[in-house]
């Protein structure tokens, strides 16, 4: 049995007093790849956003890497990917200015940035397939460029666990083809991913482990499931299981 | 030229003014990125409850200023940060706080209504041997740390969530980015005045990214033109004897809209070297064709 990189147990969160999440528990040991799948509200990005500490927990815990997430500091050892570029700030920054973000975590504050974090900051780059890229304002970039440039970034910290929010939502085919092949190098690396996702594309044959998000609750752990219905047809990459009825208000949160 | 250099006081407003020109919009870029850019107005305001204060208790104005702006800067931080659905209201409140309790102080006090114009517009020339050391102290500090921490606060205010999923020290990377928005505002206010104050804080900004690809040239490019701004301001003031405050700003203003034509027009005649490109889902890899 592999370390355990992240442990949540009954985990339930809440926002406005209306339950998101209640009594998930949830164990990813090093080396493994899991996606978590669920319909659009199904409280999947909030699990990952708890583990990350971005919302807090009403109750239960969560464990990185052994320790608990309050006291939890070796964040150098998690890249998170957000689900998109923040709405776009007013001033423009390269590609290289984004990616070099990602040092921050391992160098700190204070330090500035050195020969390491130039070489980190190229590798990754290239990792994802954006090495001309670097010197181009992030704003011209497409949907899908700008994906791989927030994975470039979280690659430049040298992470062991990757943690990203819908990684391949409304991103081109040749993106999501190199995105699959930067993850298929960290995870062959040693890494160990947790990613939610809507639909899997290209990334479906890396997936170890699928975990289903239903109504606040995990109803499905263990292999990917197969899609059903009208899903299975072909150019219909769309994986979201059916754990029981789906009542009518699935959609609406 | 002779003119700064014949007299002091002329020498000391130059002085006050480049630093303040350089060091305002190396602090303004981050409220730009934030899309903050106009709190530095509002924390302005709060700073003229402190002269008022200031005023009123006989002690230095600019002194008390800082500390009234450094707690309304925070306390606007907290709200941002906490907060999320009557954010702008509480700003509204802290606004206009702020200048009416200025000027209700500034009343009460026995300074004359001259004084509060000073604040409220500017007045380089009247800049002080001690003015001057605080503002040239308190400018080449914020210049040192905005510089310095310019990765740190740069992803910071790029996505804060991202920084502080990196385990950096957000929430004290925003105080200081707040504390250095009022030390700003008050060493600016000596400059063009409280209503001006974000003029410098943002207009630099937005004309160099007109023409910029990259944060860290945005940057110096701001620097640059606030530095333009600030000298050529006060020239013009002083050969035309027009307010400094205002000139500097209609100087920075002007540039903005100068650059804005020359890098409209630039594209205009790109386009028209360039065939407008074909509709395609992922854009091509950096291609000029020029015909």
């Amino acid at each position: 049995m592999n370390e355990p990189v992240i442990q949540v147990a009954h985990a339930a969160v809440g926002y406005d007093g209306r339950s998101v999440l209640r009594d998930v528990s949830l164990t990813v040991t090093a080396g493994e790849v899991v996606a978590v799948l669920g319909a659009n509200g199904s409280g999947k990005s909030t699990l990952i956003r708890a583990v990350l500490g971005l919302v807090p927990l009403g109750a239960g815990s969560v464990t990185l890497f052994g320790t608990p997430q309050r006291r939890f500091r070796q964040w150098h050892r998690i890249g998170y990917v957000p689900q998109r570029l923040g709405a776009g700030s007013g001033v423009p920054a390269t590609v290289g200015e984004v990616v070099a973000s990602g040092r921050l975590a391992r160098r700190g504050v204070l330090r500035p940035p050195g020969r390491a974090d130039r070489e980190a900051v190229a590798a990754a780059l290239r990792a994802v397939g954006l090495a001309d890229r670097a010197g181009d304002p992030v704003a011209t970039l497409s949907g899908g460029q700008q994906q791989r440039t927030l994975i470039a970034r979280a690659l430049a910290g040298r992470p062991e666990l990757l943690v990203l929010d819908e990684p391949t939502a409304g991103v081109d085919a040749a993106s999501q083809e190199a995105f699959a092949a930067a993850l298929r190098a960290f995870r062959d690396g040693g890494g160990t991913v947790l990613l939610v996702a809507h639909e899997l594309g290209p990334l479906r044959p890396l997936i170890g482990r699928a975990v289903v998000v239903h109504q606040g609750g995990i109803c499905h752990d263990g292999a990917v499931p197969e899609p059903a219905g009208h899903h299975a047809e072909p150019g219909h990459d769309h994986v979201h299981p059916h754990c029981d009825e789906e009542p009518a208000g699935l959609w609406s949160m | 030229m002779d003119l700064f250099f014949h007299y002091d006081f002329m020498l000391r407003a130059l002085v006050g003014a480049l630093v303040i020109g350089l060091a305002a919009p190396a602090l303004g870029i981050y409220l730009v990125q934030r899309r903050l850019a106009l709190i530095g107005d509002g924390i302005g305001h709060v700073a003229l409850t402190g002269v008022g204060a200031g005023l009123l208790l006989n002690r230095s104005p600019v002194l008390v200023a800082v500390v009234a702006a450094t707690l309304g800067a925070i306390v606007i931080e907290l709200v941002r940060s906490r907060g999320r659905t009557s954010g702008d209201l509480a700003l509204a409140l802290l606004f206009y706080g702020g200048i009416a309790g200025g000027v209700m102080l500034v009343g009460l006090s026995d300074a004359s209504s001259g004084s509060l114009n000073a604040y409220l517009f500017g007045s380089l020339t009247t800049t002080s041997p001690a003015d001057l050391v605080t503002i040239a102290v308190l400018g080449v500090a914020l210049l040192v740390t905005m510089l310095a921490l310019r990765p740190a606060l740069f992803a910071v205010c790029h996505d804060e969530e991202y920084a502080r999923v990196s385990g950096l020290p957000v929430r004290a990377l925003n105080l200081l980015l707040a504390v250095g928005t009022a030390v700003t505002v008050t060493i600016a206010m000596r400059a063009v005045g409280v209503l001006l104050i974000s003029a410098l804080m943002v207009v630099p900004v937005a004309t160099a990214q007109q023409v910029t690809r990259g944060f860290r040239a945005t940057m110096a490019a701001a620097m640059a033109l606030g530095l333009f701004a600030a000298g050529a301001g006060l020239w013009v003031a002083a050969t035309a004897d027009t307010a400094p405050g205002a000139s500097v700003v209609l100087l920075a203003i002007g540039s903005f809209l100068v650059v804005a034509l020359l890098a409209a027009g630039r594209r205009a005649l790109r386009r028209r070297t360039r065939p407008a490109p074909a509709p395609v889902a992922e854009p091509p890899e950096h291609e000029v064709v020029l015909r």
